[in-house]
């Protein structure tokens, strides 16, 4: 058969129903966002066990340790119960450990070795668009894991006001800035090795800085300026508003603003740094 | 998903209409990664309808001008165009109207092959309700009914090239890029993937292959197009390409690698067009040197003949 042969029986072919005329595609796309986080929640159906346990086991230690060890020789701090200030804190801790190492690992690990986005990238699926539902689905969970300290905290009594509620809303805002922040270095590493440097010298300063077991007023200006801008003091400390402070309207929409504009700003970033890592 | 409207542009509105444009157009494509040149100035048109194979060493430029078409890797220069739409960008547009299956195993092991193909009928926007179906279609041109619940893991080879190439197929594409289909399989599984590959090609689905096996390109492909450093040496159908470029028949001389080496002196002075072959000097062209050529076996050139005698290079 001729090229030319082939060519007319293949426009015939192509008259029939499986030539479907698809509409204009957009850069960010829900159905491809949803696509993909849908293999995400497959994956995570195989995996949810040890998923949940490694998010949610470190930062329940740490609140009973310290809530229950630090709790006996400290009354209060703030006005609040030790074991309050510390189970309030440690959400932010559960937010984090659930969503910048799954952020950092579990991209490297899908780009690099499993290649997974190269076989999104040849679906009608774009790399802001694998980043935006890694993010969502990272952050959905993280909105989850968040709560499981103050689950425990009140399980040996804590008595959270009303507003706790909107505790999941403000893991899922501070959890998307972290798995940003985590494709963000997945995305620039030359090796998983590098993470380490990450892990030390970045993320456990942060964990120790952002008001979890301590407050920062008492630190001098400099590390009191750092610790300022640390998103998870945020957390932090709004989260401590919502279940046995009180609101305060103004300090926390501050905290709220930072944590929008932290997660909205990682969010470009990894894009920006995930496009040069796919696309040659 | 809704399927109307207008397309990507001008360009792909047009496509939708499939008549003599070409599914995949490059015109002076040029791809350079720092100093290397990977590309360098490629032009291939590929109508719709056939199987072209790209035939070419390691290192020709194949894979990265697969990369190009899905806008995976970005031209540097000329002009790119897959199924009407222009890239880079009307790609995506592109990319959901053709399938891609890859070079090298990208599946999720964790998961089952029915849970790939719907989580890519899904990115495909194949819609809701036609979801199901779209899955076990593939599953059955892939062969793959019966492990339709088995977790890739656990999956043989063969299977799991199968699943990639359902995985591909699973929207029912205009186009498919098949890189490499069958390297690294054994003799039995290239055959099964022969078939499947045949299948498609027979029901009118263009398809652009690459490969560096020449019986592949051979059996599969309507055209043959042959890439070296970056280029198209030339195109044609398979049986045109050998009689352009090899003759007729070829001549093997068998000898010691000292006797070799003297007939291949003897063949340059007397403009003999030869290659090592094996333990063999190939003298092509043979029906040319009736007579005059030393003992040896004739037998009908073949592609890899021919390609050798493009290329210079030996390939499997």
């Amino acid at each position: 058969m001729s090229e030319g042969d082939v060519a007319r029986s293949s426009s015939l072919a192509m008259s029939g129903g499986r030539n479907r005329r698809m509409r204009r595609l957009h850069r960010i796309e829900p159905a491809a966002v949803i696509g993909v986080v849908s293999r995400d929640a497959t994956v995570f159906t195989r995996n949810w066990k040890t998923t949940t346990f490694s998010s949610i086991v470190e930062p329940t230690i740490y609140l009973l340790a310290f809530g229950f060890g630090f709790g006996a020789l400290i009354s209060s701090i703030g006005g609040i119960s030790y074991k309050q200030y510390v189970a309030t804190g440690i959400v932010a801790t559960a937010v984090l450990f659930s969503s910048a190492f799954p952020g950092m690992y579990g991209t490297f690990l899908k780009y690099r070795f499993q290649r997974t986005y190269d076989a999104f990238l040849a679906a009608p699926v774009d790399v802001d668009e694998i980043v935006s539902a890694e993010i969502l689905w990272i952050a959905l969970r993280a909105g989850v894991y968040g709560n499981v300290p103050l689950l425990v905290a009140i399980a040996f009594g804590l008595d959270p006001l009303p507003t706790a509620l909107l505790v999941p809303f403000v893991c899922f805002i501070t959890g998307a800035g972290f798995v940003a922040f985590g494709v963000t270095l997945a995305a620039t590493a030359q090796s998983i090795d590098n993470f380490s440097y990450v892990t030390s010298g970045i993320l456990t300063p942060m964990f120790l800085t952002a008001g979890t077991f301590f407050p920062i007023s008492n630190f001098p200006p400099v590390m009191r300026a750092i610790a300022e801008i640390n998103p998870l003091h945020h957390c932090v400390a709004l989260v401590r508003d919502l279940v046995v402070i009180g609101i305060h309207p103004a300090a926390d929409l501050l905290h709220l603003a930072v944590l929008l504009v932290f997660a909205l700003g990682l969010w470009r970033v990894a894009i920006w740094r995930m496009r040069k890592r796919l696309i040659d | 998903m809704g399927v109307s409207a207008q397309p990507g542009g001008a360009s792909g509105a047009q496509a939708g209409a499939g008549a003599a444009r070409p599914a995949i157009s490059l015109r002076g494509v040029v791809k350079r990664f720092g100093a290397i040149t990977a590309v360098a100035g490629l032009d291939l048109e590929v109508p719709p309808g056939i199987c072209l194979g790209l035939l070419g060493p390691n290192g020709a430029g194949k894979s990265t001008t697969m990369r190009m078409l899905t806008a995976q890797s970005i031209a540097d220069e000329g002009t790119i165009e897959v199924l009407g739409y222009t890239l880079p960008g009307e790609s995506k547009q592109a990319r959901a109207e053709m399938g891609v299956v890859p070079q090298l195993d990208n599946l999720d092991v964790e998961l089952t092959c029915r849970q790939i193909l719907t989580v890519f009928a899904r990115l495909y926007r194949v819609p809701p309700d036609e979801r199901a179906a779209a899955v076990q279609r593939a599953l059955q041109i892939a062969n793959l009914t019966e492990r339709a619940e088995t977790r890739v893991d656990l999956l043989s080879g063969g299977m799991r090239r199968r699943l990639l190439i359902a995985r591909g197929l699973v929207h029912r594409p205009r186009l498919v890029l098949l890189d490499e289909p069958t390297v690294g399989l054994d003799p039995q599984v290239r055959q099964e993937l022969w078939s499947l590959i045949d299948a498609l090609r027979a029901e009118g689905t263009t398809v652009l292959m690459s490969t560096h096996y020449i019986e592949e390109a051979e059996r599969l492909a309507d055209t043959v197009a042959v890439m070296a450093s970056g280029a198209i040496v030339a195109r044609g159908k398979p049986a045109d390409l050998v009689r352009e470029h090899a003759g007729e028949q070829t001549h093997e001389v068998y000898g010691p690698p000292a006797r070799l080496e003297e007939l291949r002196a003897q063949g340059e002075r007397a403009g003999w067009a030869m290659r090592r072959s094996g333990p063999a000097l190939a003298i092509l062209r043979a029906e040319r040197h009736d007579g005059t050529l030393p003992e040896g076996v004739r037998r009908a050139a073949t592609l890899e003949d021919a390609f050798v005698a493009l290329t210079g290079e030996e390939i499997e």
